[in-house]
């Protein structure tokens, strides 16, 4: 049963997508933030292995077929960018100066908190990369030897977190230009929060998306020299 | 047909990441290798975006997909992280809520200093145009 579950192409790529409709379907149902569906499908299918007894591996080398199509989706979020390209160019400065302010702040806060907690390297590293797209920290996080499964859900929290709370962090820092806000959402969660910057507004969406790639870049140069420091 | 090609053209460059990946001894992954191979073609116009537009946008908007099966890996590691869960949620919290109050708040503040600038610079333009007519008169 197990490896026919594990050798079917189908069966863990069918379990995704129903998990991932359900999530979709919950959320326009209840219109509510908390009802993310990436983060209901996760749920759904950990629901799902743990009632019926299955093995994550079986789950996870049947799924294969999905999660290999993550590098070509990132491979083509060059596409935004560079029809952002007039955007950035014009403000250029602000966007870099903003997202190397976010990244830098992302490290020494987690830096810090590390060391206060006392947590392992490979903890540190995961952490490091959170604020980063999924694809590109999983795939970093792997090179630098933290915990993939725990770089993932972290990842995924940091992004959740942005789109239901930015708003009130912005209410209360009185942080009002379009810009601004993008760049604050894009840079700290990555495509779950952009996902929220595109509901406040166009300028928003297309800045935030553009510091999904520019974070992920500047994170990825600049991770190396942080993640020896503890 | 259209979709297919554009698919192939995506997957090539996503093949061109993994093989400068495998080649280049940095800890880049192949995914930003080919955005960023992916970019320069289209910034120089030997690809255009409509030779992959409707895929690409496709495959962005069903991103989230991807992560499902990795994040969905945590049932296995929950033993390991149940230990630190605490520390784990309030370095996660504080960490991403620091950085949007921080960015968010910096960028602002430049912002409005530029606007200031600028409105000063208008204000003293304005005088100096009262005081043209001033003269004239």
């Amino acid at each position: 049963m197990e490896s026919a579950l594990a050798n079917s192409a189908v069966w863990g790529t069918l379990l995704t997508l129903s998990a991932y409709m359900a999530g979709l379907f919950m959320k326009n149902k209840s219109k509510m933030t908390v009802m993310n569906p990436l983060c209901i499908a996760i749920i759904l299918v950990i629901a799902v292995l743990l009632v019926f007894h299955m093995d994550y591996e079986a789950y996870r080398s049947s799924s294969q077929y999905i999660t290999c199509l993550l590098t070509p989706a990132t491979v083509c979020l060059a596409l935004p960018l560079y029809e952002r390209l007039d955007l950035l160019k014009s403000k250029f400065n602000i966007v870099l100066g903003g997202i190397l302010t976010g990244v830098l702040t992302c490290f020494a806060v987690v830096l810090a908190l590390s060391g206060l907690f006392h947590l392992t390297h490979s903890m540190y590293v995961t952490l490091l990369l959170k604020s980063v797209t999924m694809a590109i920290g999983v795939a970093v996080v792997e090179q630098l030897g933290g915990y993939v499964p725990i770089a993932a859900a972290v990842i995924i929290v940091t992004g959740l977190l942005g789109n239901m709370f930015a708003e009130s962090i912005f209410r209360i820092c009185k942080i009002e230009d379009p810009v601004a806000r993008g760049l604050a959402l894009g840079t700290a969660s990555h495509v779950i929060g952009t996902a929220r910057a595109m509901e406040l507004g166009q300028t928003e969406g297309a800045i935030s998306s553009l510091a999904i790639v520019i974070t992920g870049l500047v994170t990825v140069i600049l991770v190396n020299a942080f993640a020896v420091l503890l | 047909m259209k979709y297919l090609k554009q698919f192939t053209v995506i997957l090539f460059f996503a093949f061109i990441g993994e093989a400068l990946h495998f080649l280049l001894p940095l800890q880049i992954p192949a995914s930003i290798y080919g955005l960023i191979v992916l970019f320069l073609f289209l910034y120089n116009k030997i690809i255009l975006p409509e030779d992959i537009k409707e895929t690409a946008l496709f495959l962005i908007e069903i991103m989230p997909l991807f992560f499902i099966p990795s994040a969905a890996g945590l049932m296995r590691i929950w033993n390991l992280i149940a230990a630190i869960c605490v520390p784990l949620t309030m370095i996660v919290v504080i960490t991403t809520f620091a950085v949007i109050a921080v960015t968010g708040k910096a960028v602002q503040v430049v912002i409005n200093f530029a606007k200031e600038k600028k409105d000063l610079q208008q204000t003293d333009a304005c005088l100096f145009n009262t005081n043209v007519k001033f003269y004239g008169r």
